[in-house]
């Protein structure tokens, strides 16, 4: 009997030093002073603005750090009904494409301009890799202001990464394709043929921002992954990571991972503009679209481009060389000083370091181990400054913390790796929560890093926040970088596949900020300048109503008369003249959106009513204590009546102010 | 006459008095602060000799809720007289300092008394009339409740604190005001001479 209960005791004790053998939980990742570090109290702001990409929902989100708190979701290349970007008939010109009316895309990267290699809180740049386009955001409004669309490539992640004064934007092609003025119906065994990488340099207003196709390169018809401009002694230089550089066609997976090497492409972007400049290259007649949003119509306009020029390989022979690179690079990154340039072979285990001096020499010295298509390639010896020994497994993208560091992102081993750039010795390590991609320094590829953290995107989140189905929410993690121990801060869910980021400080972008658009600077063709300037106007079957609103009425609030079929465009101007003070605006069964109108503008949502009775339209966003009474009606009434067409507001009889009118007609 | 001149003190102190009415003319005078939970960065108006700045038009927008009427500078037929009083104020402070009388200093001052009270009287009548005249249909009626700013200093008007002061140009008036009285007191205390 004691026997038995020893027996008992012993297992209890051995089954739970077993429990205690289990690999610990990744709740023990999180140590000391770790909350009041990101805790920013009410009132307060965050120290940074972190953008981050969307991925698959095409919207770039807006962070602050250190609190990992969600401000905004900018609509980029998405549809949004929240505001009615895509949906308005000011923002439709924005997402139209070649191929018409596109309202999504992939968006990976993002790029802060620069002036002298510095963040300088102007503007944003977004890529989509889908259908290629490139856009501009300006920060003083956080509005998506400009997208161009690319010719000649296909897959636009490559993209968008710019020169250390912001003179150039690039997008190279992922997928090799045959250019537009070439038969793209062709078998896709003439892949090594037919197929080209294009890479484009669009160039940029430096005061406007105004972006335009300045040039292309018609490199071999590999993948290009990601890019970065040199700085500082390298600025005149691009450098772009390649892999299948074994022009493989079927499983990828497999046949571009042959090569112990692929390559890493750097470019004299001067000299190329300078060869363009000088009437080199041919004219390819192509279609692309060009959209603007102009700020005093409040409106976008989509303008179809139909040529453009490209570089060969031949124009570019003293322009462009390979570095061999191991093994398929994804990170491409120049270190603040402009002499270092990091490839992360995803599948190498190790990390290659470049000298830019050393290719400069290797370059005068022809110090060339043969061509790959056209193109020279430097022996990699001749161009290596040296090798990140062991890393970790999955090296995918490298940032800089300023104190002469470089912080290399580890997808396959889940880590966040930290090594000296000159000695190239591994300092500190520090897992990831899981499969991170992309990591970012605020100003962490800029000539002047911030440091202080590190955000890690990563890719899996299991047991990091409560499930929600098959689909658990992405995420970022906040790292502490000031000393010598990276240190886990916070977790923060995002939105969409968060690829690559940027950051910066925020007084950089919020003393600049856009409170209101003056209403007298609004030049919209169909603003309402004030209430008594309301009406409605058909002309045929289209009605165009007029509207003003303010806290808290529309004015006209009722409107009859319109008749099934009508195409009815509400142009809804915002009088207010006061921060933070939008009105909404939808009606009832509108197959389009709601919209959200920004203090001084316009906005426009198209209604066809196919069925008589009576409509309500209201306010959508909660604007003062009357915001529920912010209303009216609209009467639509058969196809063929004869309703007059009139409107109105406080017509009552006991409180007359403003009678019924009749509405114009043209 | 001597008794009846000015000291030479005063009559420089008329001088600056004169310049300073000039510089009045072209300065905010008064100023009305508005804050409450929803406007932490604070309302602010400014009234001129001639003219209403600031962000009078986002108050016109939140009074209409507790139906008062907007405020339009074209309204203040005051704006249309003021810098001519202040203009010929410092007209009278230039006269006194070039007459050297007494008489004119007290002319001047006994004019500029009644000037800024009647200003102020003005300036109440308004507000009295914003405060009380509400639109009987308005959104918000609280019975009893009326919306009179302060003339000077602080009031609570529903979720409004309200601040009234004044500016560089009250300011000015105020301190002519009182640098008149006290050359007035002093000259006819002085002494008197021959």
């Amino acid at each position: 009997m004691k026997s038995l209960k020893l027996f008992g005791l012993a297992t209890i004790v051995a089954l739970s030093s077993l429990g205690g053998c289990k690999p610990k939980g990744t709740e023990t990742a999180i140590s000391g002073d770790a909350a009041e570090k990101v805790y920013v109290a009410p009132g307060k702001y965050d120290e940074f603005y972190n953008f981050v990409s969307g991925g698959f929902n095409g919207q770039v989100n807006v962070y602050g750090l250190p609190s990992g708190r969600l401000l905004k979701v900018l609509p980029v290349f998405s549809q949004n009904p929240e505001n009615g970007y895509g949906y308005s008939e000011e923002t439709k010109p924005m997402l139209e494409t070649s191929h018409g009316f596109i309202p999504w895309d992939d968006q990976h990267h993002l790029s802060l301009s620069q002036t002298n290699g510095e963040v300088d809180g102007r503007w944003l740049f977004a890529n989509a890799n889908n259908t290629p386009r490139v856009a501009r955001l300006d920060l003083k409004t956080f509005k998506t202001v400009e997208i161009i669309e690319l010719p000649n490539s296909a897959g636009n992640h490559s993209s968008p990464f710019l020169t250390e004064n912001t003179e150039y934007v690039v997008a190279g092609t992922r997928f090799a394709v045959p250019t537009d003025d070439q038969n793209g119906d062709v078998p896709i065994d003439t892949f090594k043929e037919n197929f080209k990488g294009v890479i484009s340099f669009i160039g940029i207003n430096p005061e406007s921002g105004d972006m335009d196709v300045s040039f292309q390169i018609e490199a071999p018809g590999i993948n290009f992954d990601l890019s970065h401009a040199g700085k500082g002694k390298s600025a005149d230089w691009f450098f772009f990571s390649c892999y299948n550089s074994e022009k493989a066609n079927t499983l990828l997976e497999v046949n571009a991972s042959q090569n112990d090497k692929d390559f890493i492409m750097a470019v004299n972007w001067k000299k190329a503009a300078e060869l363009a400049k000088a009437g080199k290259g041919r004219k390819v007649a192509t279609e692309y679209v060009h959209n603007k949003w102009d700020e005093s119509t409040h409106s976008a306009t989509s303008t179809m481009k139909k040529e453009v020029l490209v570089l060969s390989v031949e124009d570019m022979k003293d322009a462009m060389y390979f570095i061999p690179c191991p093994k398929s690079p994804h990170g491409c990154d120049v270190d603040p000083t402009g002499e270092y340039i990091v490839g992360s072979g995803k599948l190498a285990a190790l990390i290659p370091v470049f000298s830019f001096d050393k290719i400069q020499k290797a370059i005068a010295d022809k110090a060339f181990s043969g061509e790959y298509d056209g193109v020279k390639v430097i022996k990699y010896e001749a161009a290596l400054y040296g090798e990140v020994q062991k890393p970790g497994l999955g090296p995918l993208h490298t940032e800089f913390d300023g104190q002469g560091n470089a912080i290399t992102s580890m997808f396959v081993s889940s880590e966040l790796v930290r090594w000296n750039i000159k000695d190239l010795k591994v300092i500190d390590r520090v897992p990831t929560y899981y499969s991170t991609g992309h990591l970012m320094i605020p100003g962490g590829d800029s000539k002047k890093p911030f440091g202080k953290y590190v955000v890690a995107y990563n890719k899996i989140t299991k047991d990091r926040y409560l499930p929600t189905g098959p689909e658990l929410a992405q995420s970022a993690q906040l790292f502490d970088i000031s000393g010598d121990k990276m240190k886990l801060l916070l977790d923060f869910p995002t939105f969409g596949e968060p690829h690559y980021a940027q950051a910066l400080p925020a007084d950089m972008i919020s003393k600049n900020q856009v409170k209101f658009f003056k209403i007298g600077e609004n030049n919209h063709p169909y603003a309402t300048k004030g209430e008594a300037e309301s009406k409605v106007v058909r002309e045929g079957n289209k009605v165009h109503v007029y509207m003003t609103s303010i806290r808290s009425h529309f004015a006209p609030d009722n409107i009859e008369g319109i008749k099934v079929g009508d195409e009815v465009y509400f142009h809804v101007t915002n009088l207010e003249q006061d921060w933070d003070v939008p009105h909404g605006f939808a009606i009832k069964g509108n197959e389009n959106a709601e919209l959200l109108i920004m203090p001084g503008e316009t906005c426009t949502l198209k209604w066809v009513p196919k069925k008589a009775g009576m409509y309500p339209m209201y306010c959508t966003d909660f604007c003062s204590a009357l915001h529920q009474e912010m209303q009216g009606y609209v009467r639509v009434s058969p196809t063929g009546s004869n309703t007059p067409l009139i409107y109105s507001l406080n017509n009552k009889k006991d409180n007359a102010q403003s009678p019924v009118k009749k509405a114009e007609t043209k | 006459m001597k008794t009846t001149s000015l000291k030479k003190l005063t009559r420089i102190t008329l001088l600056v008095c004169g310049l300073a009415l000039c510089v009045s003319i072209f300065v905010p005078m008064w100023s009305i602060y508005l804050t409450a939970p929803q406007y932490p960065e604070g309302l602010s108006m400014f009234l001129w000799s001639n003219k209403i700045t600031g962000d009078y038009e986002i108050i016109n927008g939140l009074n209409h809720y507790i139906g008062m009427k907007t405020i339009h500078e074209e309204d203040f037929w005051e704006f249309k007289i003021l810098p001519y009083a202040l203009g010929f104020f410092a007209f009278l402070c230039f006269l006194a300092a070039f007459l050297n009388k007494k008489l004119w200093l007290s002319v001047t001052t006994l004019l500029f008394l009644i000037f800024g009270v009647a200003f102020m009287i003005d300036f109440y009548m308004w507000e009295y009339n914003y405060g009380h005249n509400l639109d009987p249909h308005a959104a918000i009626v609280v019975p009893g409740m009326t919306y009179q700013p302060p003339l000077i200093g602080f009031k609570q008007l529903l979720n409004f604190g309200a601040y009234s002061y004044p500016n560089i140009g009250g300011g000015i008036m105020i301190g002519v005001a009182l640098i008149l009285v006290i050359l007035a007191i002093i000259e006819f205390r002085k002494p008197k001479m021959g």
